[in-house]
């Protein structure tokens, strides 16, 4: 689906196709790790961490056809306003959160 | 070519220029969402060890469960694509199936996490029982209701397909739900890497 107009212009199935084998893959290795406890647990909640942010990327090319090229950039500008507001807020609380639960435990 | 697809077609500049401000528009509150969603998630983070002597993540999750919904959800975000593809084709008929289709798998989803949390409430793991498990019903409560939403909104596509048949106002419509329903499979990963896999670890 292009978000730049109100009415769909992709032709194709290939890039939900592509999307889903990719999702998939992404999904089941953490699974997998999760599920037979093969690496350490740090080891495992890095890799976690790293395949959810890939996975978003995927959904968001694949999905949501949003790319650098996005047209109009507005949607890529608002999407990124928001990817720095989240940084902040979400980063900010649990900074906060867990420096008082440090001192606290003191 | 159809009626339909020439509907489709046939749309003044103005139009097209009113639906794509629409779809902008359905887009800054899919951000607003975002930022909901992400406070949730940063709640849900401070509780987690909060368990007050209750149960953890650990013995309530399923991995079973956590990735029989990871699928349907996953599965419905690609039907849904395919309902978009049939949509610029002015398939109706194609339309109708990729929707129902995609309705019965976020069904799936629904029905799937109504049963985990029937469990948890069963066994007196409800969110009033600790504060790790008022963070997680509230976050994963919240996305289930966004997904509810979205299946009455997939049911009442369905309706005016059927009775209005693939119109431009339509076919804008669709593509709003479509940007939500991707949107919420996006949440879901993000739940199901911070929330349940982290838990069973």
């Amino acid at each position: 689906m292009d978000v730049s107009s109100g009415i769909p212009v992709e032709r194709t199935a290939r890039p939900y196709i592509i999307g889903i084998v990719a999702a998939l893959i992404l999904t089941a290795i953490p699974f997998g790790l999760v599920a037979t406890g093969a690496l350490p647990r740090e080891t495992t909640l890095v890799i976690i961490a790293a395949f959810a942010v890939v996975q978003i990327l995927v959904h968001l090319r694949f999905f949501l056809h949003i790319g650098l090229e996005a047209k109009p950039r507005e949607n890529l500008v608002a999407l990124a306003f928001a990817a720095v507001l989240i940084f902040l807020m979400v980063g900010g609380s649990l900074w906060i959160m867990f420096d008082l639960y440090h001192r606290m435990m003191v | 070519m159809t009626a339909e697809a020439a509907a489709m077609t046939g749309i003044s500049p103005r139009d097209a220029e009113r639906y794509e401000e629409k779809e902008f528009g359905f887009w800054l509150y899919l951000m607003s969402d975002a930022i909901i969603f992400s406070l949730l998630f940063a709640t849900y983070l401070v509780m987690v060890g909060n368990t007050a002597g209750g149960p953890t993540g650990k013995e309530l999750f399923s991995i079973e469960r956590a990735s029989g919904e990871t699928l349907a959800l996953l599965l419905s975000s690609t039907t849904f694509g395919l309902a978009a593809v049939a949509l610029s084709a002015a398939d109706r008929s194609k339309v109708l199936i990729w929707l129902a289709v995609t309705f019965l798998l976020g069904a799936c989803f629904i029905f799937l996490e109504i049963g985990e949390f029937r469990g948890m409430i069963a066994q007196g793991a409800g969110p009033e029982r600790s504060g790790f498990l008022s963070g997680f019903f509230t976050l994963v409560g919240t996305h289930g209701l966004h997904v509810s939403v979205g299946l009455l909104w997939i049911l009442v596509m369905i309706g005016q397909v059927l009775f209005k048949g693939l119109t431009a106002p339509v076919a804008s419509r669709l593509m709003r739900l479509g940007l939500f329903w991707h949107f919420l499979d996006i949440i879901w990963v993000v739940i199901f890497s911070v929330v349940y896999l982290p838990g069973l670890l």
